[in-house]
């Protein structure tokens, strides 16, 4: 039997019979009953439970609130064979004022030009607090000329090895399998005019140059990045920065500059693997696609490519690595308190460096244009 | 409502739990009677929350049986499972609020998962469970983390009371709060389990409490448990439960208690 209730009466007596399941599985029921009783209950009424089975307390929450709305000093109201928890609930109710409905602030002109100040006064604090953490972080290697220690080599080797050595098979295949596509592509177009060998110069001068390097990094913002926020977050929650500083040991010297440099070593190197992945990829290729000889694809591949290439391409992988890792660990220690802001601060750290390097990749093509490097 | 007559709530018997070569529990019988607040005590490693775990059903025990109401807690089908849980409440030790829900979402996360229920009278439950643990409207708004230790520790409370349990566990429910703080919420939870018939299985280090709240003591040394009423406790010759009944803390806890 399902819980019912039923009012029977007139004038200045009620009387409200509860039957059947009262128990907190039947509240959403109870609650539909309820809002449909009149609202303009008044006088003296009986509320008779002895028809009820095992009534709960979220059910006698929501009759006693009911009838409390109904209730400015009009209704008297006597319960019959009521729960041993009504009382309870009678005291709980009366101690508690109802929370106020959330009041909304009016709409206005000044909320948007509000909103745009406060963004520009934040993005300005942003900026000077991330010049301040590099600030920090060149203090800290510079400190380390005098106090070597500080360096912590066999952290920065971890990291090397965590960031570097075991991103190896994931940038070499995806290296790889990105150069095949651009040469396959590259093949289409310059076999319709008879050019199919300068596919070489393609892959050769689009691998060095811009996408070994912009791969990789990607690659590692992801990778790593995400992990340097996502470690120095979670030691943000458990406080254990604040035992590290409690302790007289600087967070900065001891979790961010050692990961900063071990991206700095293992960033270039991933990007050398890159690089000859790439051209292996192409070389594969052309050999598959255009019976272009291995022996053709490397005396073109000298002919192709300046000494400068492959350094313009290498260049700038301790750049990219300089900020994948300084707005990771960053982003990691801006995290406080709770698992929602590590998430948050984890993706903006990934999108954030991704976007940099993208950003400084095309500072350094501007460059080399103006250097005719 | 308190009685040896009526099953017993939980049962375990002959329970067994391993980790490797380590053996944690060997043998361990447990009765909680319906009504009772029950304390477990034993040293660090003894497994109180493996034991915990495995009554909930969140590990599974290498051999032996629990049953809660008398359903085997390993040997349930889904709907079975969904039953059990809603017929029983659970703090965890550091409360375990989910960090990104406000606490009146966390209140509301049971009772959305079980019940159909409109957004006000979620909203009106949300404040009942929170007037329930002597929490202020004010609360239910707040994160998580802006809470102090011992709000988190009456929100977890709050939200393991959401669906009408008449059972609850609590893993250290004063642990970390305030001599004042722990005395209030002893209270509040005799207030509760007098008011509302609940059935307590509490994992507490706290001697105060214990001496205030607890009916009976489990304790559990060597991979057993040994169930006794607090007196019975004080005259066990057992070294470890002498050591723990008898040091210079449980004198003091048990004067304050009786004094």
């Amino acid at each position: 039997m399902s819980g019912s209730l039923a009012l029977e009466g007139s004038g200045e007596d009620w009387r409200l019979s509860l039957r059947g399941d009262w128990s907190a599985r039947a509240l959403a029921q109870i609650e539909r009953q309820l809002g449909a009783l009149r609202p303009d209950l008044a006088g003296n009424l009986v509320c008779d439970w002895t028809g009820t089975e095992a009534p709960g307390i979220g059910p006698t929450w929501a009759l006693l609130a009911r009838l409390a709305r109904s209730e400015p000093g009009r209704l008297n109201v006597r319960h019959v064979g009521a729960p041993p928890h009504l009382e309870f609930l009678q005291q709980l109710l009366a101690g508690r004022i109802a929370p106020a409905a959330a009041e909304r602030a009016p709409v206005s002109v000044e909320q948007p030009l509000e909103r745009v100040g406060r963004w520009t006064v934040l993005q300005g604090e942003e900026t000077r607090a991330a010049v301040g953490f590099l600030g920090r972080i060149v203090a800290v290697i510079g400190a380390a000329f005098a106090r070597p220690r500080a360096l912590r080599l066999k952290s920065v080797v971890r990291h090397v090895h965590e960031t570097g050595i075991k991103a190896i098979p994931i940038v070499a295949l995806i290296a790889f399998l990105i150069s095949v596509i651009v040469a396959y592509l590259g093949a289409q177009q310059l076999q319709r005019f008879g050019a199919d060998i300068f596919v070489v110069d393609l892959v050769a001068i689009a691998v060095l140059r811009e996408m070994g390097v912009l791969l990789t990094a990607i690659i590692v913002a992801g990778r790593s990045g995400s992990a340097f926020a996502a470690e120095i977050g979670v030691m943000q929650i458990n406080e254990e920065t604040d035992a590290l500083r409690a302790m007289g040991m600087n967070p900065i010297e001891l979790l961010v500059v050692p990961r900063v440099i071990a991206l700095v070593v293992a960033l270039p190197l991933l990007t050398i693997i890159a690089d000859a992945m790439g051209l292996a990829g192409g070389g594969l290729l052309s050999h598959l696609q255009l019976n272009i000889p291995w022996s053709q694809f490397t005396s073109r591949l000298h002919e192709a490519i300046a000494p400068t290439t492959f350094w313009a391409g290498l260049i700038k992988a301790p750049v990219f690595a300089l900020l994948i890792g300084m707005v990771g660990t960053y982003r990691g220690l801006q995290v406080r308190e709770s698992a929602r802001e590590l998430g948050r601060l984890t993706t903006v750290a990934v999108v954030q460096s991704i976007f940099l390097v993208i950003l400084a990749d095309a500072l350094f093509a501007v460059l080399y244009v103006r250097l005719d490097f | 409502m308190t009685g040896a007559d009526t099953p017993p709530v939980v049962r375990v018997r002959g329970l067994v739990n391993r980790f490797g070569r380590q053996i944690v529990h060997d043998g361990l019988d447990l009765d909680v009677r319906s009504g009772e607040i029950f304390g477990i005590v034993g040293g660090s490693g003894s497994g109180k929350s493996v034991l915990l775990r495995t009554i909930l059903g969140l590990k599974r025990p290498d051999a032996g049986v629990v049953e809660l109401y008398g359903k085997n807690v390993d040997a349930t089908t889904r709907s079975e499972r969904a039953a059990l849980v809603q017929r029983f409440g659970v703090t965890f030790q550091n409360g375990a609020l989910i960090s990104s829900l406000t606490v009146a979402e966390n209140i509301q996360l049971p009772l959305r998962e079980y019940r159909s229920l409109s957004e006000e009278s979620l909203a009106a439950l949300a404040d009942l469970c929170l007037a329930m643990v002597g929490l202020g409207a004010d609360a239910a708004a707040k994160f998580p983390a802006q809470l102090s230790g011992g709000m988190v520790k009456r929100a977890a409370l709050a939200r393991a009371l959401a669906l009408e349990p008449k059972l609850l566990f609590l893993d250290e429910p004063t642990a970390g709060l305030d001599p004042i703080s722990a005395a209030a919420f002893d209270q509040l939870l005799l207030y509760l389990h007098s008011q509302l018939g609940l059935t307590v299985v509490m994992i507490t280090h706290d001697l105060d409490t214990l001496f205030r709240t607890c009916g009976r003591i489990g304790v559990i040394v060597d991979g057993r448990m040994v169930v006794d009423t607090l007196d019975g406790m004080m005259r066990n010759p057992h070294p470890w439960i002498r050591a723990y009944f008898h040091g210079p803390r449980a004198r003091a806890a048990e004067q304050e208690a009786h004094g």
